[in-house]
């Protein structure tokens, strides 16, 4: 077992290595990765870098909630999960998830079900700075509550 | 009665500050957002998310001595 946390947020650059291997198990056949990287263009607008903050402690509380779902879900699933802070340039990855599972069609689907969630409920914001200017993004139009923690699917799907 | 509130990304420029606290222990989460609305100038707080100490909160949730009230406007990490 790996001591470090299997759901952290950082302000240092991820090591892809090793969030992967706090999931290596010698019960699982397959591993998925995610690797959330700063894209340049969006929509034809070019993005100099990206800063992202986080509610800290309780992101984490949330990647830690979002694993407890994929274990109801997926009970062979073994997830971890580490969102950067700070500013980061164009390609730096800000998330990375690996989920690792005896069959691999689980790790595919619980690894896409985290990141759709972290866009859900997980307290972290992200600016843009672009040539013209910067802005913090998130649907500020959105009206409805999140019953049970659980905002309504697909208000940020970036 | 003391409470926290803290605030992030847009309403923490708003602000110009990370954290308040203040004395209004007894009112509820939308209470809160309204008096922060007139007295600190903040906008759009209905469409804003809170936690109270590190969960979601209903509206109605009413805020107690010594708890920790986060601002949460639409989140967009990953």
């Amino acid at each position: 077992m790996n001591k470090e946390k299997r759901f952290e947020v950082t302000d240092h650059p991820i090591s892809t290595e090793s969030v992967i291997q706090k999931v290596t198990r010698r019960e699982c056949g397959a591993i998925t990765t995610f690797i959330g990287t700063v894209r340049e263009f969006t929509d034809g607008k070019r993005t100099l870098r990206l800063e992202y903050q986080a509610y800290k402690d309780m992101a984490e509380k949330m990647l830690e909630q979002i694993d407890k779902e994929v274990q109801e879900k997926w009970p062979n699933a073994m997830s971890a999960i580490t969102h950067r802070t700070g500013t980061l340039e164009i390609s730096d990855a800000a998330v990375v998830i690996a989920v690792s599972s005896p069959h691999r069609k689980t790790a595919y689907e619980a690894n896409e079900y985290i990141i759709e969630r972290i866009k859900q409920i997980v307290p972290i914001w992200k600016k843009e700075y672009w040539d013209d200017g910067s802005a913090w993004i998130g649907d500020q139009l959105e009206k409805t509550p999140y019953p049970e923690g659980n905002p309504p699917k697909g208000a940020n799907d970036d | 009665m003391m409470i926290k509130i803290l605030f992030f990304a847009r309403l923490q420029e708003e602000i110009g500050k990370d954290s308040l606290n203040i004395e209004k222990a007894g009112l509820t989460v939308n209470q809160l957002k309204q008096w922060l609305e007139k007295e600190h100038g903040l906008h759009s707080l209905d469409q804003t998310m809170a936690a109270v100490n590190e969960d979601y909160a209903d509206g109605s949730e009413v805020l107690k001595e010594g708890d920790t009230v986060a601002l949460i406007p639409p989140v967009s990490g990953g």
